[in-house]
């Protein structure tokens, strides 16, 4: 017997982030801006989705979106009232998505015929940063209900995030929500992060995220 | 043991289980150079922004590996500090605490991720089997 050590310097999710390098090349080739939203459940994703799709809808773009559950179709149907082609990923357990998902439940989409892809994630801030799905932006969502240190004590995902989003601000009041602090604590995670205060009930905030939206797919190609 | 993963795993801590499985995915396909070596040590560095945690790997590995060329393989974790470019000090910083980003020199925000995200396997330590002459 001898001793070897084998240098092996490879990443332990090379499969995912080749799969998602692709995924990426094939959404910028076809123009279709690819958004990854994550965020705790019951931060309100689907009913921030939900508006955000329909008032592109509304307004002539053509947009889609993947929705991640561990199980149901709920949200899928939910989504799909807006008008846009919504399709359900099932994890069965997994509490993130992976690019393989994501690419096996783009199949059959003309991506060319899309201007925005919207991947609603799993429920779940720690395990959904760890997996590139190819998106150019990745959205943070917080409510005004979860406390204004929860980018502090996820750190990880906050520091990963393109945009963040502060949901259900039409109750901000009542729930004693210290705004200054959220937006203190989003800034110390990800200095500079663009920041949108919304609320899908009443409209709050969305002018300025389809705006980003508009923007941020401008300057894509 | 099951049931401590499947707590684990209703925490939401599920991903170091993927993490692991494909470990022993990269380490098997390797080791196809190596007929009939035995596995002593896997080494990773994994960045403190991973999302990883230790515990959790260690106890997942010990599951992923049952029956297979790891089995009875130590996993040593090597946990990186995250760094930042601070363009103001125009050089590398570490970050100390995950709750501020800020370069420790100025004291003025940092955004630009030099380490800290890194998810790799280093190296393995292997038992040979001599080959006969």
């Amino acid at each position: 017997m001898t001793t070897r050590i084998v240098e092996l310097r490879q990443g332990i999710l090379k499969k995912n982030d080749e799969l998602a390098r692709g995924l990426r090349g094939q959404f910028e080739t076809a123009g279709v801006l690819v958004l990854n939203l994550v965020s705790s459940p019951g931060t309100g994703k689907t009913a921030f989705l939900e508006r955000t799709l329909r008032e592109l809808v509304a307004s002539g773009a053509k947009a889609a979106a993947l929705v991640g559950d561990l199980e149901t179709d709920n949200d899928a149907r939910r989504l799909a009232a807006s008008g846009a082609p919504v399709r359900q990923i099932n994890t069965h357990g997994i509490c993130h998505l992976e690019a393989e998902m994501v690419g096996k439940h783009l199949e059959g989409w003309r991506l060319r015929d899309l201007d925005y892809l919207f991947i609603e994630n799993v429920g779940n801030l720690v395990c959904p940063s760890s997996y590139d799905l190819g998106e150019k932006i990745r959205v943070a969502l917080l409510s005004v209900t979860e406390g204004e240190d929860k980018p502090l004590k996820y750190p990880t995902l906050f520091n990963s995030a393109d945009a963040a989003i502060i949901t259900k601000i039409d109750i901000a009041e009542p729930c004693g929500f210290d705004r200054t602090a959220a937006l203190k604590n989003i800034n110390e995670i990800r200095p500079g992060i663009r920041i949108f205060e919304t609320s899908a009930k009443t409209g709050a905030g969305m002018a300025e995220w389809l705006a980003f939206l508009a923007d941020a797919r401008g300057h894509r190609v | 043991m099951l049931l401590e993963l499947w707590f684990r795993c209703r925490r939401g801590r599920v991903h170091e289980l993927s993490i692991v499985s494909s470990i022993v995915d990269s380490v098997t396909e390797t080791l196809a150079a190596y007929p009939g070596a035995r596995v002593k040590e896997v080494r990773l560095r994994v960045g403190a922004l991973a999302s990883v945690i230790e515990d959790s790997l260690q106890f997942c590995y010990g599951i992923a590996t049952e029956d297979t060329p790891l089995a009875g393989s130590a996993l040593i974790v090597k946990i990186l500090p995250v760094k930042m470019h601070c363009d103001g000090c125009a050089t590398d910083v570490e970050i100390a605490s995950l709750q501020s980003f800020r370069c420790p020199i100025c004291n003025e925000p940092v955004s630009d991720l030099r380490q800290g995200r890194e998810l790799e396997i280093e190296s393995i330590e292997i038992d040979e089997v001599e080959e006969n002459v």
